[in-house]
C-alpha cells in the first residue's frame, strides 16, 4: 500500500506499507522520524502525540492509511531550525526534562493548549490538556512550570507587538 | 490485509456488502489497539475517516441526528446545550487526543458494557440508524446491545448515525474511576429528566453484560418526583431509587471492581445525579415562573 502525506511541510510518498500499521511506525521506521515515542501503543501515555491535520492524536492509533492526503505535524516540526520553540526553550530552562522520552508528546499537547488559549491558561486547564501525557520520572510540577513560562512568554511578546 | 477507503457513504456500503468481514475504523482507539498488540489480525479494515456524510450532526425535527464519524471533542463543543449528558459523559472519555479521534459511532460499534456514551443514550430513549445496501434500520438504543462487545449490526451493515431527542429537562452522568482522565468506568450511570412527559430515563453502564436502564427505577422516580410543584425529593424516594437502580444492574466481580462495590457506587450515582437533576429543575423553574 501506498501512502502519501505532508510531514512538517515537508511530502512524503511511502511504500509497501502494511494495512495494520500505525501512524507512529510509518513516521519513525519509514519516515525517519523517531522524535515520537513508542511506548504503551494503547493510547494510555501520550508520548506519540502528532497534529493530524491540526488537531492533536495518538499516532499509534491512527492507523497508516488513514494518514494518506492529510497534514501531520510532529515534534520535528516545532524548532525553526537551530532555533529552538519558546515552549522547548521554556521546557529546557524550567528542567522539565528528566529522562526525555515524554517531553516530545508533552510538547505537542501543550503547543496545542497554547494555540488554543488566548492569555495564560489556568493550571486547571494545563493539566487538563495534559492529562493524557504520562512522565514516569514524576516530573509533572516542572513540566506546568514550562507551560507557564512558554505562555507567558508567549504574552508577553504579543503585548509588544 | 486490506485497506479499503470509501469516500461516499454509498461506497462504504457496497464495500461492506462486499467484504463483510471488513473491520470498519474511525478514530481507531479500540481497534488499533487489537491490531497493536497482534489480539485480531482482520483481512480487511474499512476506513471510514474520508466519508464526509459521517462527520456532521443535524436537527430533524425535535431529534438531533448525530453522524457517526463525530468525535467526542465535536460533542463536547457543539452539542452541550443541546445534549448535555451526552456531552458531559464524552468529556469523561481518555484523553484530549482520544476525544479528538474517538468517535460516537465507534463507541456504539464496539458495544463495550463500559462505552461512556451509552447511558447517556439510553436514558434518552436514543435510536441507532444502521445501513447496508438492503436498506435503512433504526433500533432502539436497548435492542441494539446484545452481549459484551456484540451489537444487532448484521455483518453487512455500518452505523450511519444516532438520532437522539433534545434535551427537555436536566441530564447527568456521574462515572467511578481511579482517576480523571484515561479511566474506564468502573461502572457509570446517566439520569435524564423528561418533565414534558413527567417522566425519568437512567442508563447504566460497566454493571452488566450490556449497558442497561433501570426500568423499575425509572417508573417509580417518574411517578415519585413533584413535577408540577417542584417540591424537593424525600429522602425515601431517593433511597428507593439508589436501591432501585443498583437492582437492575447484574455486576460481576473483576479487576475494576466488585460486585458488591459497583451496586454501592451505583445507588450513590443514582442519589447523587437525582439531586443534581432536580436541583436544577427547581431552579430552571423558578426562573420560568
Amino acid at each position: 500500500m501506498r501512502v502519501r502525506f505532508t510531514v512538517n511541510g515537508q511530502e512524503h510518498v511511502v511504500d509497501d506499507v502494511w494495512p495494520g500499521e500505525s501512524l507512529l511506525f510509518l513516521l519513525r521506521e519509514r519516515c525517519g522520524l523517531p522524535g515520537s515515542k513508542n511506548a504503551c501503543e494503547q493510547g494510555e501515555c501520550g508520548s506519540c502525540t502528532v497534529y493530524l491535520d491540526g488537531r492533536t492524536v495518538c499516532s499509534c492509533l491512527v492507523a497508516a492509511g488513514q494518514a494518506d492526503g492529510r497534514t501531520v505535524r510532529t515534534v520535528e516540526g516545532l524548532a525553526a531550525g537551530d532555533r529552538l520553540h519558546p515552549l522547548q526553550r521554556a521546557f529546557v530552562e524550567a528542567g522539565a526534562v528528566q529522562c526525555g522520552f515524554c517531553t516530545p508528546g508533552l510538547l505537542m499537547q501543550a503547543h496545542d493548549l497554547l494555540e488554543h488559549t488566548s492569555g495564560s491558561p489556568t493550571d486547571a486547564e494545563i493539566r487538563e490538556a495534559l492529562a493524557g501525557n504520562l512522565c514516569r520520572c514524576t516530573g509533572y510540577e516542572k513540566i506546568i512550570e514550562a507551560v507557564r513560562q512558554a505562555a507567558e512568554t508567549t504574552v508577553e511578546r504579543e503585548t509588544h507587538q | 490485509m486490506d485497506f479499503l477507503r470509501p469516500v461516499t457513504w454509498a461506497e462504504a456500503l457496497e464495500l461492506k456488502a462486499e467484504h463483510p468481514v471488513a473491520r470498519p475504523i474511525a478514530g481507531g482507539t479500540d481497534l488499533m489497539v487489537e491490531l497493536n498488540f497482534d489480539k485480531s489480525r482482520p483481512t480487511a479494515l474499512l476506513d471510514l475517516t474520508r466519508v464526509d456524510e459521517l462527520t456532521g450532526w443535524e436537527h430533524a425535527g425535535d431529534l438531533i441526528r448525530i453522524g457517526a464519524g463525530v468525535p467526542y471533542a465535536r460533542v463536547i463543543g457543539e452539542l452541550g446545550d443541546l445534549l448535555p449528558g451526552l456531552a458531559i459523559a464524552s468529556r469523561t472519555v481518555g484523553s484530549p487526543q482520544i476525544r479528538n479521534r474517538g468517535t460516537i459511532g465507534g463507541n456504539l460499534g464496539s458495544a463495550s458494557p463500559a462505552g461512556d456514551a451509552h447511558p447517556p443514550l439510553l436514558a434518552s430513549d436514543a435510536e441507532v440508524e444502521v445501513e447496508s445496501v438492503r436498506g435503512v434500520r433504526v433500533l432502539p438504543i436497548d435492542e441494539f446491545f446484545l452481549r459484551p462487545k456484540v451489537s444487532a449490526l448484521a455483518p453487512d451493515e455500518l452505523i450511519r448515525a444516532v438520532r437522539v431527542e433534545r434535551a427537555g429537562g436536566p441530564q447527568q452522568f456521574a462515572k467511578i474511576g481511579t482517576r480523571n482522565a484515561m479511566v474506564i468506568a468502573v461502572c457509570s450511570f446517566a439520569l435524564a429528566l423528561h418533565p414534558a412527559a413527567r417522566r425519568v430515563g437512567t442508563g447504566i453502564g460497566s454493571a452488566a453484560p450490556t449497558p442497561v436502564r433501570a426500568r423499575a427505577a425509572d417508573e417509580f422516580l417518574s411517578g415519585a418526583l413533584d413535577w408540577a410543584g417542584g417540591g424537593p425529593v424525600a429522602e425515601e424516594v431517593s433511597r428507593r431509587f439508589g436501591e432501585l437502580v443498583a437492582g437492575a444492574a447484574s455486576p460481576i466481580d473483576d479487576v475494576r471492581g466488585t460486585t458488591g462495590y459497583r451496586r454501592h457506587a451505583l445507588a450513590v450515582m443514582a442519589r447523587r445525579t437525582l439531586a443534581w437533576t432536580w436541583h436544577d429543575y427547581r431552579e430552571g423553574g423558578a426562573v420560568c415562573a
